[in-house]
């Protein structure tokens, strides 16, 4: 039922949009709705929690990585709070192709929560409201409003929903239950109703977190020290990378072993996903302790990190170990663990059941098809992670924008952005657990790189209006520089002197036979721009900004080309397929000769394009044919 | 790959027979280098240099062997039937020259065509009036369930266990480095190429076997489809084996041997026959035995042609009645088998009881006796109906003729075998006998698949020799995987991520 305030108060400022949820969907969405000239207003449960990190303490990593650097390069602002905030970072898979490179570093949780709470504190047009939204106003199939706990209206244009894992959350470890968000946090326990009321559909996902526990009692010498990167490679694009060389902090590696794996087997009855309590589901690849060891029971070990959550705290997170098994069993099986023996438990591990959507009632705008004005993103829209949210917050904020404007909404594809894939997977594509981010769910990821998200996608974010006329002449200026440098390199060839041959020897690069193109150089593997210094002796200087991020573009250009090239021929075919649209009142039963399966998916998920209906599972090529000669012969 | 266009397709046009003219039909934007590339003319002047709409007589070549002399007809679009440049080669007909052409576009870049693509070609482009967009729709799906069906069925079963098989672990291998390249510090990934180059060598040559046994024609059943039925023991597996030169079924005088279907490749006086001997035919309690028949009643529902033997020693019966419904309507020759005994079946008991077994004659299969005079037109269904009953409908008089030729053989003996080559060879000849022009085409696109597929596992196999990074393999395994995929109808939908998922251990 849906619920009903004692008293009703119509709040008579002004505003266009409403954000519901201040996590990390939420910040994005009213930061670009506000700084696209909207009067915004962010509700959340607890001014304290805004951009809060209640499971892992990092930003970033494989595919993550990816999103974050899309979100900076169309102007959001995760990538510059986690540059100012972090305290360890890496660039995973280094000594792999540059598709799957990816930033990943520790933060500072309470810095990072508080600095982007001073960026909303300091955005124009952006109020921070502390209330919990009850009802979702409509008339007429448009939102209109929305309605707090105490009763009160808040008349609106637009209505983001970033609600994340808050919706009747229940917290959940052995048999102890708890009615709440993540951390203790208050729920929101009536907004499911109202949204039900709507026509929504709901589903309910699963979902845990480790211990974490008191620096002072692990004994880290049984542990391996795992350090940062020597060099930082900052996540924005805006941030100067001589300023982000800071003294970092460990972490640590440690592992399981058969007697961990015995208690917890011993355990699994008083385990509430065993007994049923937990009717959630939850995602397959974050699983808990005791998943991993009942379905991986021929692995005697798993690996175990230890990280710490801040500079100013003595609270350490258990990465590899998060559990709902009860506070006994957690206590018995962490201290198993070499360097944990006498570990004191700060908060338990838990696993949290929350409301979220079926997202496949949202167009690519990440508007719900049904209900005009009304936008969501992040984990209410059953993905998982802090970068997954942040991406869908931020065009959920820019649609909502563009749709006062009465602008066309920004949908990015699949092969301009993960962003693109991560938006096209969750509203064409059934899923049955949270969503997580992965390079292999990219298909064009050569082009999806982490390197050149700016030369991407900062255009766009130019054009929408987040990003300064300075930064894209900076782009510009790049990409001229990149352009010219390899073109350079193409035509300047070296002979086979004798310079060139013990270069190449020093390298273990076969000699020379006849002469060669720099470029043709840079292309073998053993070699690079920079080994090649000392033979060529026309080099441009570069501006000191831009040095590096050149150096980088020009070797990957060269050394990848063949691949690269392919992957822009597919692309070219993928283009034709999404430029072909689908009217939004398409009648899909006048088109004769579709299959049944068809048909029903057809209506149910109403694509856009050709290309997308193309990736309904149970549409098949003919289906497509015959949609194509349908739309072909009605354009007439 | 899914659906793709802007590409340039190929196709038979013609029935596959042995007709005088065959006509391979290619359209799209390369049709014309396509054919630059297999075309020698009697002058130096390449086809693409050509006037639209002009014939020119030449050889189609493929490298150094010359397949066929023939006439090409060029169209340039959009002044040609799809509206695109199309090329249409006119040859000698016969199953391996048709072919063979079709096969050389291919390799020379050309993609077979999809059911109905053609026809949806010209209608996108506007060459189609627009009130037939229903039809086109209804041509598309129909074609595409015919050519799924057959697909899927011709597909030989060991050859589907094998592309599975490769297909798995195609799978586990791709799971495995992408698990690694997402969980970095779990799972190393460093210095599997060795490992993984093993594998792909040993995918190359599992496919290597797969397309030679594609151009053996073994890959899928081409040829006649030619059921043999009969009640148990009337000699059918004995016919097989005379057909076969060889003991492949099980003789016995048992009655009920052959349990399943057994099925044979045999090439008579020139025409290739794919054989079937099934099960007896007759009411039975036995469950192996039922399934056997269930399945030879089946067989002879998609059959081209029907060899019904009749043991003439003993007379006819229901079961008899049974079959003779079971070949109405389609080609068949009925042999009297066991001529070296005393005859008790006579030609004239064989139409009688046809008639009587099939009163309508020649209407649809029991469901109705009043007879439709189109459906008895010999002329609009040649290759069917041979036997006649032709009602005049003024007068309503019957003119009974009967025309399923009927052989006196001895399995035997090996007596009358040469008469029933001479009666399948003139069927063959006189058009009343023709291929499934579908199987032929399915192995097409089952080769160029294969073929797409090796392509792609030899990509792996250079990136590992370049030294190039373990990521770069996925992408070209996947390729791989999904080309054979097309062979077994299977898509990829979130295969992958479900095998990462359950195959190997996550972190956080």
């Amino acid at each position: 039922m849906k619920f009903s305030a004692n008293s009703v108060w119509v709040n008579k400022d002004k505003y266009d949009i409403v954000v519901i949820g201040a996590g990390h969907a939420g910040c994005e969405a009213a930061l670009a709705a506000a700084r696209l000239g909207f009067t915004t207003i962010v509700f959340t449960v607890s001014v304290d929690s805004i951009a809060l990190m209640p499971c892992n303490p990092n930003i970033g990593g494989s595919s993550k990585g990816h999103l974050v650097r899309e979100v900076d390069a169309l102007g959001g602002e995760m990538g510059k709070v986690i540059d100012r905030t972090f305290i360890q970072s890496k660039m995973l898979n280094k000594s792999k192709g540059p598709a799957v490179h990816s930033l990943r570093a520790q933060a500072d949780k309470a810095n990072y929560s508080r600095t982007m709470r001073q960026v909303l504190e300091g955005q124009e047009n952006l109020e921070i409201k502390q209330a919990e939204v009850v009802n979702i106003l409509t008339e007429d199939g448009r939102v209109t409003g929305v309605q707090t706990f105490s009763g009160a209206i808040y008349n609106c244009r637009a209505v983001i929903l970033c609600t994340g894992t808050y919706l009747k959350a229940r917290c959940i470890y052995g048999e102890v239950s708890n009615n709440t968000g993540p951390n203790g946090l208050q729920a929101a326990n009536y907004l499911t109703d109202s949204l039900r009321e709507l026509g929504i559909r709901m589903y309910r996902f699963k979902t845990g977190t480790p211990a974490r526990i008191d620096r002072n009692t692990v004994d880290f010498s049984k542990m391996e020290e795992q350090l940062g990167d020597e060099r930082i490679v900052p996540f924005s694009f805006t941030t100067d990378p001589d300023e982000v060389q800071i003294d970092q902090v460990s972490c640590w590696l440690t592992y399981t072993n058969e007697k961990t794996h015995e208690i917890i087997r011993n355990n699994l009855d008083r385990s509430p996903l065993f007994s049923g309590m937990i009717e959630g589901t939850g995602p397959r690849y974050c699983p808990s302790i005791e998943d991993k060891v009942v379905k991986f029971s021929d692995k005697n070990r798993h690996q175990v990190f230890i990280e710490p959550e801040g500079i100013e705290t003595n609270e350490m997170y258990i990465g590899g170990m998060s559990s709902s098994l009860p506070e006994d069993v957690q206590y018995a099986m962490y201290r198993t663990v070499p360097g944990l023996e006498n570990v004191r438990i700060v908060r338990n591990a838990y696993a949290i059941e929350y409301d979220c959507i079926d997202a496949r009632q949202l167009k690519p705008s990440l508007e719900f098809r049904e209900i005009e004005g009304l936008f969501s993103g992040g984990q209410f829209n059953g993905s998982s992670g802090y970068e997954e949210a942040a991406a869908q917050g931020l065009i959920a904020g820019i649609n909502a924008a563009r749709k006062l404007q009465g602008k066309e909404a920004v949908i990015l594809d699949r092969s301009e952005a993960y962003i693109g894939v991560l938006i096209d997977d969750l509203v064409t594509k059934e899923s049955h657990e949270p969503y997580r981010m992965m390079t292999s769910r990219a298909e064009y990821r050569l082009l999806l790189r982490q390197d050149n998200a700016d030369q991407r996608l900062t255009r766009i974010g130019y054009e929408i209006g987040l990003i300064s006329e300075e930064r894209c002449r900076k782009l510009e200026k790049k990409e001229e520089l990149i352009c010219s440098e390899i073109e350079r390199l193409k035509h300047t060839n070296v002979g086979t002197t004798k310079q060139v041959q013990s270069l190449l020897e020093s390298c273990k690069s076969t000699p020379l036979v006849s002469g060669a193109s720099l470029a043709e150089l840079v292309r073998r593997p053993e070699l690079s721009y920079r080994l090649l210094e000392s033979i060529d002796e026309k080099r441009p200087e570069f501006p000191a900004d831009l040095r590096d991020e050149v150096i980088e573009q020009v070797d990957i250009s060269i050394k990848y080309d063949g691949y690269i090239s392919r992957q822009k021929k597919q692309v070219e075919q993928f283009k034709k397929l999404e430029a072909k649209k689908i009217p939004e009142d398409m009648d899909y039963d006048q088109v004769k000769s579709l299959r049944i399966e068809a048909l029903q998916k057809l209506k149910e998920y109403r694509p856009v394009s050709i290309g997308q209906a193309s990736r309904i599972s149970g549409v098949s090529p003919a289906d497509i044919s015959v949609l194509l000669v349908y739309l072909s012969s009605s354009s007439h | 790959m899914g659906y793709q266009y802007d590409t340039t397709i190929a196709a038979i046009s013609t029935a596959v027979s042995s007709a005088g003219i065959g006509i391979v039909r290619m359209s799209g934007p390369e049709a014309f280098l396509i054919a630059d590339c297999i075309y020698r003319g009697k002058n130096e002047k390449r086809l693409s240099e050509q006037k639209s709409h002009t014939i020119h007589y030449g050889f189609i070549v493929d490298g150094e062997e010359t397949i066929d002399e023939v006439l090409v007809m060029l169209m340039r679009g959009p002044r040609s039937f799809t509206g695109e440049d199309t090329v249409e080669i006119n040859c000698h007909g016969g199953v391996y020259v048709v072919k063979r052409i079709l096969e050389t576009l291919i390799d020379y870049g050309a993609r077979p065509a999809e059911p109905g693509e053609f026809t949806k070609r010209a209608f996108l482009n506007g060459r189609l009036d627009l009130s037939q967009a229903e039809a086109v729709g209804d041509l598309i799906e129909a074609q595409n369930k015919y050519a799924l069906q057959s697909s899927v069925n011709q597909l030989k079963g060991c050859v589907r266990q094998e592309i599975n098989r490769i297909r798995k672990n195609i799978i586990y291998h791709t799971a495995f480095i992408e698990t690694a390249l997402d969980d970095p510090e779990h799972i190393s990934v460093d210095g599997y190429g060795v490992e993984l180059k093993g594998n792909v060598e040993e995918w190359l040559g599992d496919i290597r076997r797969l397309l030679d046994t594609c151009d053996d024609g073994r890959i899928i059943k081409e040829g006649i489809r030619t059921v043999i039925l009969g009640k148990p023991n009337a000699g059918k597996s004995s016919l097989l084996n005379v057909l076969l030169g060889e003991e492949r079924a099980i003789v016995t005088d048992v009655e009920g041997t052959t349990r399943d279907v057994l099925e044979e490749h045999i090439n008579l006086k020139g025409i290739s026959l794919n054989i079937m001997d099934t099960a007896g035919i007759r009411d039975t309690e036995d469950i192996v035995e039922k399934i056997g028949v269930d399945r030879a009643k089946d067989y002879a529902d998609q059959a081209d042609l029907i060899l019904y033997v009749i043991d003439s020693s003993r007379p006819l019966d229901e079961n008899d009645c049974e079959i003779m419904r079971l070949i109405e309507g389609k080609t068949s020759v009925i042999l009297l088998n066991k001529s070296d005994l005393e005859a008790l079946v006579t030609v004239q008991d064989v139409e009688d009881m046809y008639f009587t077994c099939n009163p309508g004659g020649c209407g649809d299969k029991g469901e109705s006796s009043v007879v439709d005079h189109q459906s008895c037109d010999n002329e609009s269904n040649p290759a069917k109906n041979k036997g006649i009953l032709m009602v005049d409908d003024d007068r309503k008089t019957e003119i009974k003729e009967f025309k399923i030729p009927v052989i006196d053989i001895s399995a035997k003996d090996m007596k009358g075998i040469d008469h029933l080559e001479e009666t399948l060879k003139k069927l063959f000849f006189e058009g009343n006998l023709a291929f499934n022009d579908e199987i032929y085409i399915t192995n097409i696109r089952h080769k160029t698949a294969l073929s797409d597929a090796y392509g792609a596992l030899e990509r792996v196999r250079d990136s590992i020799d370049d030294g190039m990074p373990e990521d770069f393999y996925s992408i070209d395994l996947m390729d791989a995987y999904e080309a054979l995929g097309n062979i077994t109808g299977e898509t990829i939908g979130e295969d992958l991520v479900n095998e990462i998922f359950s195959k190997f251990c996550m972190g956080k």
